[in-house]
């Protein structure tokens, strides 16, 4: 198992961390760092439980090697607040009632914040759009979506 | 009850509090089980699954794989003897002697790494013999049929689950009301119809998870994503032969159930395995692909319904005949089938009825409880066919629901009395909200727009002397802390409890906290969290520890101040007194006590409020007719309606609206009330129009997110309307009553029926797909 010592900022943190070549980004966050808020769901890119933001855009850190993150910038959903206040998109989609089980939400709200942050006033259709990959059974995405519409104005 | 009564407001019951654990979900702080850290001692397990759905295992070869270096252990059946089963115990943790469908557990390693132990999967040998497979329900009832369990006769089962010797009828339930031969020649209308609702997969999206360790003297604990961690220690522990306060489990919150994290499911692997290895943590985690296919299902169900009514549209009888594919064991099955026969008028009032429900043992998965526990299924079919007959009659539809549903005081099919019910208020307000009754036009020429209504009832199906129980506790700053055993699952049930506990105390509902994560060491015992229970059973111990903790509270201080207890309340965190007008703040005194006067000593102490609740009124059924005095607890009732277009070039339907009213006795908090609607709506809409598991001999095609599609954010923007109806449940902590599952019981059946109405068509079953409509389509002529 050959080991390799990567680089990178995780939540505006410097990290330096030695990883197994063949682990995702999303084994590292979990069981080195034990960032546990990203979620896992099926580990084969299909839920969106595991979504982070990976220079910017949301990945699924399950498809992403941990090796290929060095020197990236990884957002996950333990550095969405800052300084003791909520993200906007986490104050909308408690306001809304948009978390029910919560082992989506985690994903959700990175897909949401790298939405806004690339598209301060999303239509309704591209925040279905942005979300399609965020698999959620128990809300039925209503409060969800509404909530991203609210996380938009504020 | 007079202390509740005497509760000023303002009281947060009835008012939509934020959610109690939203702070911890959103910041990803919220603990899941596979969130727990257990450091480098942790050992993986990986399963060894049989590819075969009916087959007997002439040998097991573990030599090679115990030899791989990093393996620790590896179990089979044959270290395990004990049978393991919530009704009727039917099943090894793994297969002894014979496997009964594809993915069924045949042997088990824990390693250093999962990678490890997948591959000592590859080295362990097993030979079987092939066994004739049953996979059609109808078939397997048959005495011509392969016997999958020969020695079922052996089998401990409740006094209440019927399996019928010599045969694969793992439950029979029968209802025998009235005259139904004698009735039939009074009809005006009858129709015979045939549905089938095929296999579908709970999906959460948090796999299950379970992590076992024994310590060296023989105690074990174990950590499961689970909906019933005292249930999972009593039939675990009975099946290894350990006593259950010997058992721990410790259950965090939990990332989805829909009834698959009930009962046991795969829990027990871990364990058995674990107790091979003591001081090793032992962790299974499944897979999607394991998630999709090695589950508790929602078991595929054959309906045949023969329904009558005289010229006036008076239902007069009903012959219902089920066939439940229970699969391989019947974990929750049998009582799927004694719920779908005792409920199995749906919810209308029928003079005769012959009902047989039967669970049928097959090679397919294992049928669990889902989200309505039978009920969609049944109500796919009734709800279908009362349209049908009311059409056959000459009625209108909602007009024929509203003559014949079920009401207050109507005897039904067991011979229990109906409480009152707000049904026939669900199914006016449903009407209304959809323009009932006006045909409007559609989109565009190439889509067909049409309306369909279906209604519900529903009741917790469980053992008749299923328990709740609860502690409050008052902490020094004012707050209390509630403990209980039922189990948050993203329902909100931590959240009502808190506005329960606030309600009944007179603090404000930010100063209760629940604790969590559920542990059977140190929570009140809760029988599950199942059955949309939670609110009205685990609510009615809640208020009466909180009414304990208070009446303590106020004694000490009417001692206090010489005063009676009679006269003082606690408002807004205040002890007052009417009488005196003292007042002072509860901060301290549920700790501390108070002082005497002259400082001569203190008075009371910390206070610990308790409560239990178990419902002691419901009757055993007959074994040959279904009747007794009370089935069930009590009905939740419901309506739901849609207006939609069928695309006639492709056969897709859109919802243009969607209407769902339910009589939830008293909304604790209406947000959460809606939100569970809201979703109910979603997850019957998912099941109605894409879901099914294909399943080809036995074995499952669809495993995986991709091939199982499930409803996303695209497939759902559509105006929707929630209703909620008010008819007090007399025993439910403020008249309320649940509603986790109702809201998807009557979806397939309303969507088939507005299908109906647009285009013609009936399909046999869902999933109500584009192209299966599109088929139907051409097949009737409606499209070319």
């Amino acid at each position: 198992m050959a080991m390799h010592k990567i680089t990178l900022t995780i939540n505006g943190e410097h990290e330096v961390v030695d990883v197994p070549s063949q682990w995702t980004l999303l084994q590292m966050l979990r069981e080195k760092l034990a960032l546990t808020g990203t979620k896992n769901g099926c580990t084969t890119g299909e839920c969106g439980a595991c979504t982070v933001m990976l220079n910017g855009a949301p990945v699924n850190s399950c498809m992403v090697l941990a090796v290929e993150c060095d020197g990236a910038e990884i957002v996950t959903v333990e550095g969405l607040a800052h300084d003791g206040q909520l993200d906007p998109v986490q104050d909308a989609l408690i306001e809304a009632g948009g978390v029910q089980c919560g082992f989506c939400t985690p994903g959700v709200l990175i897909s949401a914040r790298a939405l806004l942050d690339r598209n301060p006033d999303p239509s309704e259709k591209e925040i279905q759009d942005a979300l399609v990959g965020n698999l959620c059974r128990c809300t039925g995405y209503v409060r969800i979506i509404e909530g991203v519409k609210q996380a938009a104005k504020l | 009850m007079a202390i509740v009564d005497k509760v000023k407001l303002p009281s947060p019951v009835g008012e939509s509090k934020p959610r109690l654990d939203v702070q911890e979900k959103v910041t990803g702080a919220a603990i899941y089980t596979d969130d727990i850290q257990f450091g480098p001692g942790l050992l993986h397990a990986r399963i060894k699954r049989s590819p075969h759905p009916h087959a007997r295992i002439k040998s097991i070869d573990i030599s090679k794989a115990q030899e791989l270096p990093g393996v620790k252990v590896v179990v089979t059946g044959d270290d395990f003897p004990n049978r393991i089963g919530l009704y009727l115990v039917d099943r090894h943790i793994f297969a002894r002697d014979r496997v009964r469908f594809v993915g069924e557990p045949v042997a088990g390693v824990a390693a250093a790494t999962e990678e490890i132990a997948e591959k000592a999967l590859d080295l362990i040998e097993v030979e079987y013999e092939m066994l004739d497979p049953v996979f059609d329900p109808e078939f397997g009832a048959t005495p011509e049929a392969p016997l999958i369990h020969p020695d079922m006769a052996e089998y401990a089962r409740p006094n209440f689950i019927f399996p019928q010797e010599g045969t694969n009828i793992s439950n029979h339930f029968k209802v025998r009301r009235g005259d139904v031969e004698g009735a039939w020649e009074q009809c005006a209308a009858i129709v015979e119809e045939k549905f089938y609702i095929p296999h579908v997969q709970h999906v959460p999206i948090e796999p299950h998870v379970a992590v076992a360790k024994f310590d060296v003297d023989g105690r074990v604990t174990l950590w499961a994503a689970s909906q019933s961690p005292f249930a999972q220690r009593n039939l675990i522990a009975k099946t290894l032969g350990i006593s259950e306060s010997d058992m721990r489990v410790i259950a965090p919150y939990v990332g989805g159930g829909f009834g698959c994290k009930a009962g046991v499911t795969m829990e027990a692997l871990p364990v058995a395995i674990a107790s091979k290895v003591p001081g090793r943590p032992v962790k299974l985690l499944l897979t999607r692909e394991e998630e999709f296919y090695t589950n508790f299902v929602r078991q595929a169900l054959v309906i045949k319904l023969k329904i009558g009514c005289d010229t006036n549209g008076k239902v007069l009888a009903m012959q219902n005949t089920m066939y439940w594919d229970g699969g391989a064991s019947t974990e929750y099955g049998v009582n799927i089938t004694r719920a779908g026969g005792y409920n199995s008028t749906g919810p209308y009032f029928i003079p005769n009825v012959h009902t047989d429900s039967m669970c049928i043992y097959t090679n397919h998965p294992v049928g669990g409880a889902y989200r309505g526990f039978g009920m969609s299924e049944l109500h796919t079919g009734i709800e279908q066919t009362m349209d049908i007959l009311a059409e056959k009659i000459g009625m209108d539809k909602v007009e024929f629901r509203l003559k014949n549903c079920v009401k207050g005081g109507d005897i039904i099919l067991t011979g229990m009395t109906m409480h009152p019910t707000g049904l026939s208020e669900c199914i006016e307000k449903a009407a209304k909200a959809i323009n009932w009754g006006k045909k409007e036009e559609s989109s565009s020429p190439t889509k067909a727009r049409g309306k369909g209504i279906a209604l519900m009832w529903k009741a917790p199906s469980m053992p008749p002397n299923a328990g709740s129980s609860a502690e409050v506790k008052f902490n020094e700053d004012g707050t209390v802390t509630l403990s209980v055993g039922g189990q948050e699952i993203g329902q909100g049930t931590f959240t009502v409890m808190a506005q329960m506990v606030a309600g009944t105390l007179g603090i404000p509902y930010e100063s209760v906290r629940v604790r969590g994560p559920l542990d059977t060491q140190y929570s009140p015992y809760e029988w599950q969290t199942v059955a949309s229970r939670l609110t009205w059973s685990m609510g009615n111990a809640v208020v009466e520890a909180a009414k304990d903790a208070r009446e303590q509270l106020l004694e000490n201080v009417a001692d206090h101040w010489d005063e009676d207890p009679e006269d003082l309340d606690i408002i807004d965190g205040k002890v007052i007194s009417y009488k005196s007008e003292n007042e002072m703040s509860v901060k301290n005194i549920g700790i501390y006590g108070l002082p005497n006067e002259n400082d001569e000593g203190w008075k009371g102490g910390p206070i610990v409020g308790r409560g239990n609740f178990m419902p002691t009124y419901v009757t055993n059924l007959d074994a040959e007719t279904g009747q007794g005095d009370r089935a069930v607890v009590h009905y939740t009732t419901g309506a739901q309606a849609f207006d939609i277009e069928v695309d006639l070039e492709t056969g897709k339907i859109d919802i243009l609206k969607a209407v769902s009213a339910f009589d939830v006795g008293r909304a604790i908090n209406p947000e959460l009330v809606k939100a569970q609607i809201e979703g109910g709506l979603m997850q019957g809409l998912s099941s109605a129009i894409f879901e099914q598991i294909m399943l080809e001999k036995g074995v499952m095609q669809n495993p995986s997110f991709v091939d199982y599609r499930i409803a996303t954010t695209t497939d759902m923007p559509f105006e929707h309307e929630e209703i909620i109806v008010e008819e007090p449940q007399d025993d439910g902590p403020w008249g309320a009553r649940g509603i986790g599952e109702h809201p998807m019981v009557p979806t397939i059946a309303a969507l088939a029926n507005a299908i109906y109405d647009a285009v013609g068509v009936r399909l046999e079953g869902p999933p109500l797909s584009a192209e299966k409509v599109y088929l139907a389509m051409l097949d009737a002529g409606v499209v070319d």
